[in-house]
């Protein structure tokens, strides 16, 4: 069963076209990413499932029920963390947690004690004195120390540092391992690669593309750098074969993954001496379904991808 | 890490000197093009209105004995003594002595405003802003900043001054000459020395520029209010109050600098105190909340109805103190209404009235104005679902298994049960300062009765809040305007002559205006009927529309 299920979810803002029909499905126990630029639609697609914008049109459900009908219900089995956290100024970090949690039907202690000490999070410091990043700790703290089945996180680590990044990835782990659902829009790349079974990337209100990484990459290119005996001729006339930088005996191009084979068996004819094999990354997957903006915005592709 | 500044390591002093003014001049011109706008809107307003002062009084009262009828309205009349001042140069009634009795002292206001937020928005602006701290890492000494905005609103204050004085006198009117002018924009500028010094001590206490100019805003209200206190009383508190030091100097008619010289010594001791506090302390913090919080929360906290409380919880003591003290202070001058009431003159204007006796028409006046004055409250907390839902923090609560409706009935529960609250306090201070005043136990339980039958009034304020709401909620600041107009009504409906459906549309007009008038149930429940109304409308709609982005 899909823990959500969105169809043809349409929201205007006035004459602005938030979401424009788009699909998503999250399966229950999986780490979904959810990836777009800012604006893409998916704070708003986010804001849709919890119940807190009505839909203009299409279809959602969350958990089997009706996120605008439903809400209260179903937000004791949700937990969620907002992309840009902001607490009440006199109340502290460690108050506002209980708060949050109480709110949603209590959370647990042992693992709220826990978490403040993996997150290195001062909880006696009133909202106002805390930055960016520790203002998400506390959000996230809220969320993850409360036992619920789905948890939506949206942008969740965008001001932690790298070491609390790891923290936050190992929790992540725990909650798919305990079997629950995570959503997880975000930008940060690596992230995602790390975390999430299967991703959809969102663009101007529409989903794009939605996988595991291992079928987008398949659709995708390979960027291969070797060091040569002989200096490298012909492969650029090969099909599938882009971007290609030749210095004497040193060349980087990618292929296309369908013709990897043959670009590889034309390469060996001038004597490989090392070679190294980049799978695409998110960021090229990304740049698949954004080139046409940097295009637009006067960005060659040739030299961006 | 408030901790860190007791001692300063020797080793980081590079030069040998400390140099805590450095950046002092580069400051002082940036604030000043920072304000290059407003501050000449704010001086220039201010100077207008007080320098065409003379010319339209010179129209209003062409001859000595015009001026001198309007003498006696606001020499003999304790009321208009607490609207005006101390009632100097009364016996020759010059325009010079009008401007000193009734303009300088409600003008001196805008002055004291224009002050306070200049100083907080060059130093606490500054720092909550986190842009303090770039300044700061330049070449900038420790009191540069500090120094720089007292600096700025000391020229300000100055240039205001001289240029009131040089307007006035250079009229030409008779009695409006340079000696007096020269002293009567010295005044002016005291009163925005010495509250540009308050704010500078404000800035320090607090690590919120809002709260800042509210605390120093605030002793601009205790300022007036002492000093009307003082003058209908005729008590000498006045004393007390920057503005009845600029008062005092009976600019016109007296010309006397000495009251100048005692605000500029307390001045230079509160900018003084301001520089000692600003040691104290890191940039960024505050003298308050330095200390830890709890590191978790109580039961009743994580309850809505705590939560609701939490965030109101301040708001509900200092409104209940300050309506208090504000009722107290009018029920405590109700002797000198009672002893202005023997007047001859001033019965027949009573029978007029028909029936009440001025002191009970003198209370319910103050009661209606204290009800609106507890409405402010009542509607700034039916506003709060608003200011959580702009600043994203609805967000995260509204997505736990809080509904929507009782979210907002726990706020609304406080605007409308803390609102009569607040109001039966206000009462108390009246009735309490009319017993104090008079020794007549009587008056407690009329006042407090009076001014309980506004709660209706209060609610229906309220509930037009939570209605606009939730339909247009980008139209929430449109409340007030009920509230405004309220207010015109009360105090210049009786002088313009209204129609009697502008009276009407008020609903502080619809209460039964106790102790001058009799009680009657009926317009309190069709009020409160309405109001009911509205906030199932508000909630109706709340439970339609979409919270809104931040």
């Amino acid at each position: 069963m899909s823990a959500v299920l969105v169809s043809g979810l349409r929201k205007n803002f006035g004459a602005t076209r938030a979401l424009d029909g788009l699909d998503l499905r999250v399966e229950t126990g999986e780490v979904h990413g959810f990836l777009g630029p800012n604006g893409a639609g998916k704070t708003t697609t986010i804001r849709i499932l919890l119940g807190l914008q009505r839909a203009d049109g299409g279809t959602a459900t969350l958990l089997g029920g009706d996120p605008w009908r439903n809400a209260v219900d179903l937000h004791r089995r949700i937990a969620y963390v907002p992309g840009d956290v902001n607490l009440w100024p006199n109340l502290t970090g460690g108050e506002a947690i209980d708060l949050l949690g109480r709110l949603r039907g209590g959370l647990n202690s042992e693992r709220r004690a826990e978490l403040i000490e993996r997150f290195d999070l001062d909880p006696r410091k009133k909202g106002r004195a805390y930055s960016k990043g520790n203002r998400q700790k506390v959000a996230l703290i809220a969320a993850l120390a409360s036992d619920v089945e789905l948890l939506i996180l949206d942008e969740p680590t965008s001001g932690l540092d790298p070491l609390m990044e790891v923290v936050f990835q190992d929790y992540i782990r725990q909650a798919k391992e305990a079997g629950k659902t995570v959503l997880l829009s975000s930008h940060i790349l690596a992230q995602v690669e790390k975390l999430c079974d299967r991703i959809s990337i969102i663009r101007l209100g529409k989903v794009v593309q939605s996988g595991t990484l291992a079928e987008m990459r398949h659709l995708t290119r390979t960027t291969i750098e070797a060091d040569t005996a002989t200096p490298v001729t012909g492969l650029a006339d090969l099909p599938g074969v882009h971007h290609v930088e030749a210095t004497d005996q040193r060349i980087r191009f990618a292929v296309d993954g369908a013709h990897l084979d043959e670009a590889i068996k034309a390469l060996s004819r001038f004597g490989i001496r090392s070679l190294t094999s980049q799978p695409p990354t998110l960021e090229e997957l990304m740049l698949r379904h954004y080139g046409d903006e940097l295009r637009a915005n006067g960005v060659d592709e040739q030299v961006s991808a | 890490m408030s901790t860190t500044t007791a001692t300063r390591p020797a080793a980081t002093r590079v030069s040998g000197r400390t140099r805590p003014l450095a950046g002092t001049g580069t400051l002082l011109r940036f604030n000043l093009r920072q304000d290059r706008i407003r501050l000449p809107l704010w001086i220039g307003g201010i100077a207008l209105v007080q320098i065409s002062g003379p010319s339209s009084y010179e129209g209003i009262y062409p001859g000595a004995a015009e001026r001198q009828e309007q003498a006696t309205v606001v020499g003999d009349n304790p009321a208009m003594k607490a609207l005006t001042g101390p009632g100097h140069g009364l016996d020759d009634y010059t325009y010079g002595a009008m401007m000193t009795n009734e303009y300088l002292g409600f003008m001196v206001i805008a002055v004291a405003l224009m002050s306070v937020f200049m100083v907080v928005r060059h130093t606490r602006t500054e720092e909550e802003t986190g842009r303090a701290e770039l300044v700061r890492a330049g070449v900038v000494g420790r009191y540069a900043q500090l120094t720089a905005a007292v600096l700025a609103a000391a020229l300000a204050n100055l240039v205001l001054g001289l240029l009131i004085a040089a307007g006035m006198a250079g009229q030409g009117i008779e009695s409006i000459d340079w000696t007096g002018s020269l002293l009567f924009g010295a005044a002016y500028a005291a009163v925005g020395l010495f509250f540009a010094g308050v704010a500078a001590v404000t800035a320090q206490i607090t690590e919120h520029a809002r709260a800042a100019s509210g605390m120093a805003g605030a002793l601009i209200g205790v300022a007036y209010a002492i000093r009307a206190a003082g003058d209908m009383a005729d008590s000498g508190l006045s004393w007390l109050s920057p503005i009845g030091w600029a008062q005092a100097t009976a600019a016109y008619v007296d010309d006397n600098w000495w009251p100048l010289g005692l605000a500029a010594m307390v001045t230079a001791a509160l900018v003084a105190t301001a520089f000692a506090l600003s040691d104290r302390r890191d940039i960024g913090a505050g003298l308050r909340d330095g200390r830890g919080g709890a590191a978790t929360a109580t039961p009743f906290l994580g309850t809505p109805a705590g939560f609701a409380w939490r965030l109101h919880r301040a708001s509900v003591v200092w409104w209940g103190i300050a309506v208090f003290a504000f009722g107290f202070m009018y029920g405590s001058v109700i002797q000198v209404i009672e002893d202005y009431a023997d007047n001859d003159v001033v019965q027949q204007m009573i029978e007029q009235i028909g029936g009440a006796s001025i002191t009970e028409s003198w209370l319910s006046m103050i009661i209606s104005i204290l009800a609106i004055v507890c409405t402010i409250f009542a509607v700034i907390a039916a506003l709060r679902p608003r200011r959580e839902e702009t600043s994203g923090r609805a967000e995260p609560v509204l997505a736990t298994a809080l509904s929507r409706t009782r979210w907002v009935a726990t706020h609304l529960g406080i605007a409308l049960g803390g609102g009569a609250v607040v109001l039966l306090l206000s009462g108390l201070g009246l009735g309490l300062g009319a017993v104090a005043a008079t020794g007549d136990a009587g008056y407690l339980g009329q006042v407090v009765g009076a001014t309980l039958g506004y709660a209706p009034a209060l609610w229906l304020t309220t509930a037009l809040a939570v209605a606009v709401f939730g339909l247009v909620p980008r139209a929430a600041g449109l409340s007030w305007a009920l509230l405004v107009y309220a207010m015109l009504i009360v105090y210049l409906g009786g002088l313009l002559d209204l129609p009697g459906w502008m009276f009407n549309l008020s609903p502080y007009t619809h209460i039964p205006a106790m102790p001058a008038d009799s009680f009657t149930a009926l317009p309190l429940v069709i009020l409160t009927a309405i109001a009911a109304a509205l906030i199932a409308i508000g909630l109706a709609g709340f439970r339609r529309r979409d919270l809104e982005a931040t």
